[in-house]
């Protein structure tokens, strides 16, 4: 897996404005009737990060989301964002807030920029500057062309660049993504993050976004992986692989629980079964690889090594695949 | 206040996009009236009604009544629809208020409704009623405070709901009486005891009322037993105050 081009530093220290949170999560918990949906999430986001949330459906994603879009106000524990409270003072920090749902919001009957305008309406900006941030964004996003045609005529990945325009137009300053680029091409993909970035660099935008491609995680200042309501890691992309050290062989063997004992008996090391094939993290792993395809020479299909990747902490952290770009680099 | 506008706007500019809602919201009520009216008139003739006023003319103000009737639950039904499609949820985060949201959304169903309504007037001549333009004035008016009442009405309803399904079922049993019970379609003096006190209480009685004194505010005994103008116009303001105010107290409650 190769790194990004212009994959911003880990941490994002030196670019960040200020030091004070953008968000402040103090053990927040929620759950739905007897179901919880978050067990206790502590987390402070800087302001002009871009913080990446990632896990698996179901993992709490969607309600913290809600939480902090103060559609949903928390059970258990407090969320201020810029200091503001988001149960107390829902109206303060709406004002500040752009969201981009994953379901879309924008109306199908009207045109691009009438959904933009109605927007702006929204949130207050007047006319003459509702038209020039829009016209900025339409440009930026390869919507310009189309802008007088109406949504419900748009094809899925031009609709949700509307989505995003939509999310950005009244300036704001801490952005709230769910899953941004789903259905966006990854040439599109690459070139709305970078312009997060950019807005990140320019105007001091902090991001908090969710995503299922890796590549994107790995782009992130910080990402923090949920699972089962909690929040299991938090830390740079870089100081996250770092933490698994080594090397990362995974064995696809014609009997993988066969093999799994096997190996465990010859080498003393304990695979780990994901997706069905056999996992290992160890120092020195080419010497491994050249090892077992000389012990079991008929019982294994393929085997691959690397440095550890996002995917291999999170299926280090949680047992259970996740990113959706894995395995086809073409795709990513 | 400019994002109550463009509610309100968005209100009007979907509606014309959807010609389905127009030819519905306006021919369905001629229909019936032409039908109901037609057919009663060689008959039945509505008790207690002016003996020399026809069923064509006595089911006239109550059909311009059904057209407001009707085109508040549409754009009610827009509501859920835009429940369902994820933009009042855009809606919702951002920083208008949830009664600047009812008030936009309530503002566009009673600008269609009286657009609506005021096509009906034309008709006003086949059944022998001359308006004035102080008439006409007295009539839009009206009609704007019943229409915004209902569409309020209709928006508390609606921001309960998750499906349309559900809102059909809740709209054939609520606000079909309502209107039925109005006197659009039978007076009060001649309706069974019980039935007559359930018209005193519905507030849309005295909706019905005023639009038929402004009706025939150059001919006030063609109206026949029906609340006077004056009561009929405030409880109809005051219909409208707390059909709005539910309507924003259901929008804060639903997050």
């Amino acid at each position: 897996m190769t790194q990004p081009p212009c994959s911003p530093l880990a941490g994002g220290e030196g670019s960040s404005p200020t030091t004070t949170a953008a968000i402040a999560i103090a053990g927040l918990t929620h759950r739905y009737g007897e179901r919880p949906a978050l067990r206790g999430i502590d987390l402070d986001v800087r302001r002009g990060e871009i913080f990446g949330v990632l896990g698996p459906n179901g993992g709490g994603k969607t309600t913290l989301f809600k939480v902090l879009a103060t559609l949903v106000a928390p059970q258990g524990g407090a969320v201020t964002v810029f200091d503001e409270d988001t149960a107390r003072h829902p109206e303060r920090v709406r004002r500040r807030l752009g969201v981009v749902f994953q379901h879309p919001a924008v109306d199908g009957k009207l045109t691009v920029r009438e959904n933009l305008a109605c927007h702006a309406a929204l949130y207050g900006l007047d006319g003459v500057e509702s038209r020039a941030r829009a016209a900025t964004l339409l440009e930026r996003l390869g919507l310009a062309e189309r802008a007088d045609d109406r949504v419900e005529a748009l094809s899925g990945g031009l609709a949700r660049r509307v989505e995003l325009a939509k999310g950005l137009l009244h300036g704001p300053d801490l952005v709230l993504l769910d899953e941004p680029s789903t259905g966006l091409d990854p040439g599109a993909r690459r070139d709305f993050f970078s312009y997060l970035v950019h807005l990140r660099d320019r105007e001091g935008l902090t991001v908090v976004l969710t995503t299922h491609y890796m590549e994107e995680a790995e782009r992130c200042d910080r990402i923090g992986f949920m699972h089962q309501g909690r929040l299991v890691a938090v830390d740079a992309p870089a100081h996250l692989k770092a933490e698994i050290g080594g090397d990362v062989v995974v064995v696809d063997a014609v009997d993988p629980e066969a093999m799994r004992r096997r190996i465990e008996e010859r080498f003393g090391c304990v695979p780990q079964v994901v997706a069905g094939a056999l996992r290992i993290e160890m120092p020195r792993g080419h010497e491994f690889v050249r090892d077992v395809v000389e012990a079991f020479p008929g019982d294994i299909r393929s085997v691959t090594y690397g440095k550890p990747t996002l995917e291999d902490v999170f299926v280090h952290l949680t047992g259970e695949r996740f990113f959706d770009d894995v395995g086809a680099p073409g795709g990513a | 206040m400019r994002g109550v506008r463009a509610l309100w706007w968005r209100e009007i500019v979907r509606f014309v996009r959807q010609r389905s809602r127009l030819v519905g919201a306006f021919a369905q009520p001629l229909l019936f009236w032409l039908l109901l009216g037609g057919g009663f008139s060689a008959s039945l003739r509505p008790p207690g009604a002016p003996a020399d006023l026809g069923t064509m003319a006595y089911f006239y103000p109550g059909i311009i009544g059904l057209v407001l009737l009707f085109t508040a639950i549409f754009s009610t039904i827009a509501v859920v629809e835009d429940r369902k499609s994820g933009f009042l949820q855009g809606v919702l985060v951002s920083p208008i208020s949830r009664g600047g949201i009812v008030l936009g959304q309530a503002l566009g169903g009673t600008t269609l409704a009286v657009l609506q309504g005021a096509l009906f007037l034309l008709l006003a001549p086949l059944v022998g009623i001359s308006l004035s333009p102080g008439a006409i004035l007295a009539v839009v008016g009206v009609i704007a405070a019943v229409a915004f009442a209902l569409t309020s009405l209709g928006l508390v309803i609606a921001w309960r709901m998750e499906s349309t399904q559900g809102f059909h079922a809740i709209m054939n049993l609520i606000l079909m009486p309502i209107w039925i019970l109005s006197g659009a379609f039978f007076p009060a003096s001649g309706a069974a005891g019980w039935l007559g006190w359930l018209m005193q209480l519905n507030p849309l009685t005295y909706g019905m009322a005023a639009l038929r004194r402004c009706l025939y505010l150059g001919a006030p005994e063609a109206v026949g037993r029906v609340p006077a103008l004056v009561p009929s116009v405030l409880v109809t303001l005051a219909f409208c105050a707390v059909a709005f105010c539910a309507a924003t107290a259901t929008a804060r409650r639903s997050r």
